[in-house]
């Protein structure tokens, strides 16, 4: 990790009010992420991935609430920040993509106005420039004849060809960070490793860094450096990706490495995640929200989490009894 | 999308058919002789026997029904027993009166109802919100001709802001001559500014009963329309790209809320038309629908049968000029599959 | 059905509008049924002496321009309004859910032919449409009742229609038509009561609108013939005394009028939110 992180995640927790009581939604979520790097956000439905993604992007409903934390990103604390100030810096400096593609783009605005509205925004270019250069970010997310595509609307496109769409959104100006929530969900299993090579490549031209939100461990093993787990609301473990391979640390990660199906491993060997997410309405939730699901309980687990930093760089376990 | 428009003008066939089969039922189903009724209650049995000759009630159903398509087609409605008038000259004149009086109304409503809505959806739980939700449900529990007699109490006989609710102008002015047969309009192209002034003051009052008793279905209907778009993936994906709240609120999500607001239009039509007839009993309003008041408590039916025909020809119309509108401002029509 | 009730306690306790119009639901039905006996006044006698006196102790809404007494007018009118709007949506209810049942359960020609005549009713504009019949038909009360009924029909059978059709291959239905049941008997015993609760919701939202369309057809003289009371009448009798002044004769009711309206739409968001949340505006 480079001396100054693009995005330094500090201490964040969140929470949502709904009707049954308040949900902690996040807790004490600590990441960072260095120019140019990619790391992966990973862990199951309601882990509270893509609730620490909004949070970023300062995108969150109107039922959550940040409790606590920072994020900082190009020196300025986004929590903090005026809603304004928040506007110059989305999909200019901080840019987002997220799943189902086909209705994450307005139905009724032809895909070239849409790309041309961001850099109208915050390209600094003229009314009459912008529907060239948004042909060419068309060009530059791959898709063929972007002339003609330019006028598409979303529905006479593919899902994949609607992700090149918002990839050109996001991208369009060179923003210092892309956070991708489920880039590939709802579409094909060629269309996934299209798309993701193009936001890896992307990236990689313009030294961004970029955040990848995913369930998939196996998608976040090849094409990121560094990999954070999360698991109801709490980092339990960040790890070089290599590393986090070689020698997981907390049970959790054990178990969702070995769900995970690699070319090597037969059916047999896949094993499920037993018990579900504890409820996080609950007034007394426990200390370690894996406790209830783990098989390495200890008596000492009911205290608070300790946060085991680990040997290699930018690592970290929060168990009492890792691996 | 040229196609398109084609298509639905075509599909309004089936629909006028429909209308045609219904007025015409709707004439044979009279109770007793329709002959005695068409002849009027004071008519000797000859008188009657040649009305049923004449009107060609003593040939079989069908026939009939050529007949009377063929005399629709020459414009032929029958004549208006108190008036002596072929009931397409009574109705011609009548209409202009009856469509300002209308789309006015259409008009203010859609001016009041779609900012309201689109205020109470982008500040849901504020006082404004509250204030639609108690609007639209207490609007269309609002007889139209109770709201018009309540605001003639009100701004004439109390307050006398308002004229007296006696017809289109006030008999001090002489009604400007005849372009549209819209008086307010008619008078802008005369120049005569304060005929449109007495006019419009003849209106305000008859308008404003419509659109409260409309205002609900509009009100309604853009709020959910709004609340469903702003809570839609594309309208997160434009605040993450930044764009202000301006271009996100009206660029981006009214333009996708107006699609279902458009379509309740055609319900909001068939509203509108059916409280026209009372709000025009109620100010004396020289339209159709008072005409066929009149018609129905003198039992003359040609004319109502006449009004009841271009009432539905005029809602027929209505809704394919909405659907039209439609396929122009959604680009999926056509494309669903 | 433990948490049908939950659920009902739970919509009810949310929202007290709700159960507001529950209260006065039952307060307008209490005046239909015991409303010729509560009302102080014969509501036909007239009384020359007593013709259009304001609001006051001995006549609450005032009288009329023959001597009546109005809140004695108001109160049995209650009968016979509620009589035509229950009437005409029963009949509705029974035209339209089971013709659009039969639409979307069986489709083919049966789902062409509803649709057809529910779209011809639906080219005319409702009330000039109910007009149009009442003239045809004669001016009576049954007429009104058949013309409110055949204008709301389309309403009705569409909702039947869609409802139905999302369940004719479903799982219950299937498993009704394995052990030998006729397409027939499945529709009346498995399609029918599963549809019902929200035709139910249907039906209270419609009354409103029968009370309304049946009040207007009397206001422009069709129909009820005075000097019955009905609100229609009433308000049409007071509407030309309202430029000189007694406003008392056509306010009240169309108070009447206006409130049992409200009343039921309230019911009918309401009885919405507790048979199907999803569909709240």
């Amino acid at each position: 990790m480079s001396a100054v992180p693009v995005l330094a995640v500090d201490n964040l927790s969140v929470e949502f009010r709904t009707r049954s009581g308040i949900v902690k939604a996040l807790e004490q979520v600590s990441f960072n992420i260095g120019k140019g790097e990619m790391v992966a956000i990973v862990g199951e439905s309601g882990s509270g991935k893509s609730v620490t993604a909004y949070t970023v992007m300062g995108i969150l409903d109107a039922a959550g609430r940040v409790d606590s934390g920072s994020a900082v990103f190009g020196g300025l604390d986004l929590l903090q920040a005026r809603e304004s100030a928040l506007r110059e810096i989305r999909g200019r400096e901080m840019s987002m993509i997220f799943q189902n593609p086909r209705v994450a783009l307005n139905p009724i605005r032809r895909v070239g106005d849409q790309i041309a509205d961001v850099l109208l925004q915050h390209g600094g270019i003229t009314r009459r420039e912008a529907p060239k250069r948004a042909i060419e970010m068309l060009a530059r997310v791959r898709i063929p004849d972007p002339e003609r595509r330019a006028r598409a609307y979303p529905f006479e496109l593919s899902g994949g060809m609607c992700q090149r769409i918002m990839i050109a959104i996001a991208l369009a100006c060179s923003p210092r960070l892309l956070i991708a929530d489920e880039p590939t969900t709802g579409l094909d299993v060629t269309t996934q490793a299209a798309i993701m090579d193009l936001i890896a490549e992307l990236g990689a031209e313009q030294g961004m860094a970029t955040l990848l939100i995913t369930h998939d461990l196996g998608m976040a093993a090849e094409y990121c450096d560094h990999i954070v787990v999360m698991h109801a609301g709490h980092v339990v473990e960040m790890a070089p990706t290599a590393a986090l391979f070689a020698n997981p640390r907390h049970p959790y990660t054990a178990r969702l490495i070995a769900a995970t199906p690699r070319p090597t491993a037969r059916l047999a060997d896949l094993v499920s995640i037993p018990g579900n997410l504890p409820d996080l309405r609950a007034t007394v939730i426990p200390a370690c929200r894996y406790s209830v699901r783990c098989e390495r309980r200890k008596p000492r687990c009911e205290q608070p989490l300790p946060l085991v930093l680990g040997d290699e760089k930018g690592s970290m376990v929060a168990c009492w009894n890792p691996l | 999308m040229l196609s398109l428009i084609g298509k639905r003008i075509i599909s309004a066939i089936p629909s006028v058919i429909g209308v045609l089969v219904v007025t015409f039922v709707l004439t044979r189903a009279l109770p007793g002789d329709p002959a005695a009724y068409f002849a009027g209650p004071a008519a000797t049995p000859q008188a009657i026997e040649e009305i049923r000759r004449s009107l060609g009630l003593d040939k079989s159903l069908p026939e009939q029904f050529v007949v009377y398509i063929s005399d629709l087609a020459r414009g032929d409605l029958g004549n208006s027993i108190a008036t002596g008038q072929p009931v397409l000259t009574e109705i011609v004149t009548r209409l202009p009166a009856s469509l300002e009086l209308t789309l006015l109304g259409l008009l203010v409503s859609v001016l009041i109802a779609v900012p309201l809505g689109v205020l109470a959806a982008t500040r849901p739980g504020s006082l404004i919100d509250h204030a639609c939700r108690v609007i639209t449900t207490a609007g269309v529990s609002l007889p139209a001709f109770f709201t018009g007699l309540l605001l003639v109490y009100v701004l004439y006989y109390r307050l006398g802001w308002a004229p007296a609710p006696l017809g289109r102008l006030d008999i001090f002015y002489s009604a400007p001559n005849t372009v549209t047969g819209f008086y307010t309009i008619d008078a802008l192209i005369e120049g005569n500014f304060e005929v449109f002034r007495a006019a419009l003051a003849q209106l305000l009052l008859p308008v404003t009963a419509l659109a409260i008793f409309t205002l609900a279905p509009l009100a309604r209907m853009t709020r959910a329309a709004m609340l469903e778009v702003l809570n839609s993936d594309f309208i997160r994906t434009a605040r993450a790209a930044g764009l202000p709240k301006g271009k996100i609120v009206y660029g981006y999500a009214f333009r996708n809320a107006m699609l279902p607001v458009v379509t309740t239009l055609g319900m909001v039509f068939s509203f509108l038309l059916g409280a026209n007839v009372l709000v025009e009993k109620v100010f004396s309003w020289p339209g159709i629908g008072t005409f066929a008041i009149e018609a129905l408590i003198a039992s003359d039916y040609a004319p109502i049968q006449g009004f009841v025909l271009t009432m539905a020809m005029l809602y027929v119309t209505l809704n394919l000029v909405i659907d039209i509108l439609y396929i122009v401002i959604d680009p999926r029509v056509g494309f669903e599959s | 059905m433990k948490a049908t009730w939950k659920h009902i306690r739970y919509v009810l306790g949310e929202n007290p509008v709700t159960l507001f119009a529950f209260a006065l639901f039952g307060f307008i039905l209490l005046c239909a049924i015991f409303g010729p006996w509560l009302a102080p006044y014969d509501p036909l006698t007239t009384n020359a002496a007593q013709s259009l006196k304001p609001p006051s102790a001995r006549h609450w809404f005032g009288t009329d321009a023959l001597g009546r007494d109005i809140f004695s007018r108001v109160l049995v009118a209650t009968r016979l309004d509620l009589g035509i709007a229950f009437a005409s949506v029963i009949l509705t209810f029974a035209i339209g859910a089971l013709a659009g049942i039969a639409a979307g359960f069986f489709g083919g020609w049966v789902d062409r032919l509803v649709g057809r005549l529910a779209d011809t009713i639906m080219a005319f504009p409702l009330f000039v449409l109910a007009m149009g019949i009442v003239a045809a038909l004669g001016n009576s009360v049954g007429n009104i009742v058949l013309a409110t009924a055949i204008i709301n029909t389309p309403l009705y059978a569409r909702v039947a229609r869609a409802e139905a059709n999302i369940r004719r291959n479903a799982g219950f239905v299937e498993a009704a038509r394995l052990s030998g049941n006729s397409e027939v008997r499945i529709l009346l015993l498995q399609i029918l009561p599963n549809i019902l609760p929200i035709l139910m919701v249907q039906c209270s939202l419609t009354m409103g609108y029968a009370i309304l369309n049946a009040a207007g057809l009397s206001f422009i003289g069709l129909g009820i013939a005075p000097p019955t009371p009905e609100w229609g009448i009433l308000v049409a009798e007071g509407a030309a005394l309202m430029i000189s002044g007694e406003w008392w004769v056509a306010l009240f009711p169309g108070l009447a009028l206006m409130t049992a309206v409200f009343c039921f739409n309230l019911l009918g968001d309401g009885l919405r939110d507790i048979v199907d949340p999803r569909r709240r505006t």
